[in-house]
């Protein structure tokens, strides 16, 4: 599978990474260069195995549901790259 | 005579308990190796307040008889673990001036076991990397050198592994996602356990790719790391995949005896190309343990081939949602808008100047390999390959074998920016040894073996049962003790 300029341009957009339109030609034939190794993959019969989901059996135990922690905004704000009276700032989100 | 800051844990924790030093000196005596040793980029944070503070408590505490063994090592401690007021930004840019309200839970055993803090420590940017040279600090350098060239200290734990080889430290923390405690542990000569998957919290460690990730400790002995070790592990409420296992006296498994232990030499790892150095230094340590009275067997791990694919198809599929947090917003670097710029401007931008390259490359892998339509055909697939080398490796401990015994790398230390036009894959081979370990989640070491013909160190790697640390590190020992590994770099730095 090999990755063309538009394939790249929307991978990168999914992403939310800002690439230049000059860029994407050398993105897209890297991309498709390690998306080829793992074409190896597909040698495997893996007909009948389950995906992995847990490298060792384990299973995840419920807590009690409780509030273990809060009330401490200071601490969740100081951080961040902007905050006002209390909340997280950033741009205008609706048109 | 040693000079305190190349004391070993193992003989700092006896001097600290007969009275001989105390954890003030041990930790002037790494303080001023540690500006010393700038030339080798490997400290990127340094607190030697908080640490002499801290080994202040540590000579109390000793004095009144309440001593853990790690009360009073000074360690280096890896950028990538979050430590409280102290910044700690996994080599990014895009976590640039972020200090954590909180300590991760593998700092917070640490210190409550009286271990002082020397300062943060360099690594590839989010982990990614095998050579150090993706961090947004610039490049830690080895310690070891055999001409002009700088070379590696291999990665993502470069900077602790410098730290550690150049005795800027007695010890640090390191983590392994594919082999980023065993790989840099190998080029410097070094001690380095990755652990079972769920033996140490990952709470409170940036996350790269979560399934593969597991702490451990890099030090200068077996000893050692049987020690640091037992002071990081344990169940933690806080991580929902540690385990709730009871945590053995690792220290008391170096009994050194493995009489009748069988060693697996998986035929696989024999790999075609395989420069003659490292042949011959697997097939040394396999006498060792023989020597030493181990069964040396035969055994096939028939898909080893596909680690290296899966691992890249499933590491960036987990590193694309785990840093989809760096969005601009609670923590970190923001970029500048400009006018009529929007929250999509704000996300691009930000996460374009925040992330080197390498993380946007597997970013981006992971978001197509997660992306719809891609879904069964990449991630579904590398996770049923998973499963089968997993498979692998259950039915040869099935079978019988106690632990097994391959090359760590598959060369020595490369020259620092000799890389850099090659091709991603080939940066990638350096993990062909060690991948496979993370994708059974099984516990794998690095010792330290002998050296090149360029004098530079080579190192053989060690798997284990799952939860058997205790059972790998005492055939550590065994091979540590054969190899009778002494070499130390020559301070040039």
């Amino acid at each position: 599978m090999s990755i063309d300029i538009d394939t790249a341009r929307k991978v990168a957009k999914l992403a939310r990474i800002r690439v230049e339109e000059a860029e994407l030609p050398a993105l897209a034939t890297e991309l498709s260069g390690i998306l080829g190794f793992m074409e190896q993959l597909n040698e495997v019969d893996v007909e009948g195995v389950e995906p992995m989901t847990s490298v060792t059996p384990m299973h995840l135990r419920m807590r009690e549901d409780v509030v273990t922690a809060g009330n401490i905004p200071d601490q969740i704000l100081k951080n961040a790259p902007d905050a006002r009276e209390g909340f997280f700032a950033v741009p205008k989100v609706m048109e | 005579m040693t000079h305190l800051n190349e004391f070993t844990i193992a003989d700092a924790r006896d001097a600290l308990r007969k009275g001989d030093v105390t954890a003030t000196d041990l930790t002037m005596a790494c303080l001023t190796a540690m500006d010393a040793g700038d030339g080798l980029n490997a400290y990127v944070h340094k607190t030697p307040e908080m640490a002499l503070e801290m080994a202040r408590a540590a000579d109390a505490r000793i004095k009144a008889g309440d001593a853990p063994a790690m009360c009073g090592i000074p360690l280096g401690i890896k950028d990538l673990f979050c430590t409280k007021g102290v910044a700690s930004q996994a080599a990014s840019r895009i976590l640039e001036g972020f200090k954590p309200e909180y300590e991760s839970t593998v700092t917070t055993q640490l210190f409550n076991s009286g271990a002082v803090m020397l300062g943060k420590l360099n690594m590839d940017e989010f982990a990614m990397g095998s050579s150090n040279e993706t961090s947004c600090y610039g490049n830690a350098i080895n310690p070891w050198k055999v001409d002009d060239r700088a070379l590696t200290p291999g990665g993502s734990s470069g900077g602790s592994a410098a730290a550690v080889a150049a005795d800027l430290c007695l010890a640090a923390t390191g983590t392994d996602t594919g082999g980023s405690i065993r790989q840099p542990a190998a080029f410097t000569g070094i001690v380095g356990i990755k652990p079972t998957y769920g033996r140490v919290s990952r709470w409170g460690l940036v996350a790269f790719a979560s399934s593969l990730d597991q702490a451990g400790p890099m030090t200068k002995s077996v000893r050692d790391a049987a020690i640091m070790l037992e002071a990081m592990s344990g169940h933690d409420p806080k991580d929902s995949t540690s385990a709730d296992l009871p945590v053995p006296d690792f220290e008391a498994a170096l009994t050194g005896d493995i009489r009748g232990k069988k060693i697996g030499i998986p035929k696989e790892y024999r790999m075609e190309g395989m420069p003659a150095e490292i042949e011959k230094l697997w097939a040394d340590g396999t006498a060792m343990l023989k020597d030493a009275g181990a069964e040396i067997v035969d055994i096939s791990l028939p898909h080893t081939k596909y680690a290296l694919p899966a691992y890249y198809v499933i590491a960036p599929a987990e590193a694309s949602s785990n840093l989809a947090r760096y969005d601009g917003v609670r923590y970190g670097h923001r970029a500048k808008l400009g006018p009529g710029d929007g929250i999509t401007e704000m996300y691009e931008k930000t996460r374009a100047e925040g992330f080197g390259h390498e993380v946007q490359r597997r970013v981006m892998i992971g978001t197509y390999v997660l992306s719809a339509g891609f879904y069964d055909a990449y991630y579904n697939r590398a996770r049923r390959v998973r499963a089968l080398i997993k498979q692998d490796f259950d039915k040869v401990f099935a079978s019988g074998i106690d632990a097994i015994l391959t090359p760590a790398t598959p060369s020595a230390a490369f020259g620092l920016g000799e890389m850099a036009t090659a091709d991603p894959i080939e940066m990638y081979l350096n993990d062909v040894f060690t991948v496979t370990v993370n994708l059974a989640g099984l516990p794998g070491i690095s010792v330290p073996v002998g050296l090149d013909s360029k004098a530079l160190p080579l190192a053989l790697q060690m798997i284990g049962k799952p939860w058997d640390e205790a059972g790998l590190l005492n055939h550590a020992y065994v091979l540590e003790q054969a190899a009778g590994f002494v070499a130390k770099p020559e301070k040039w730095w």
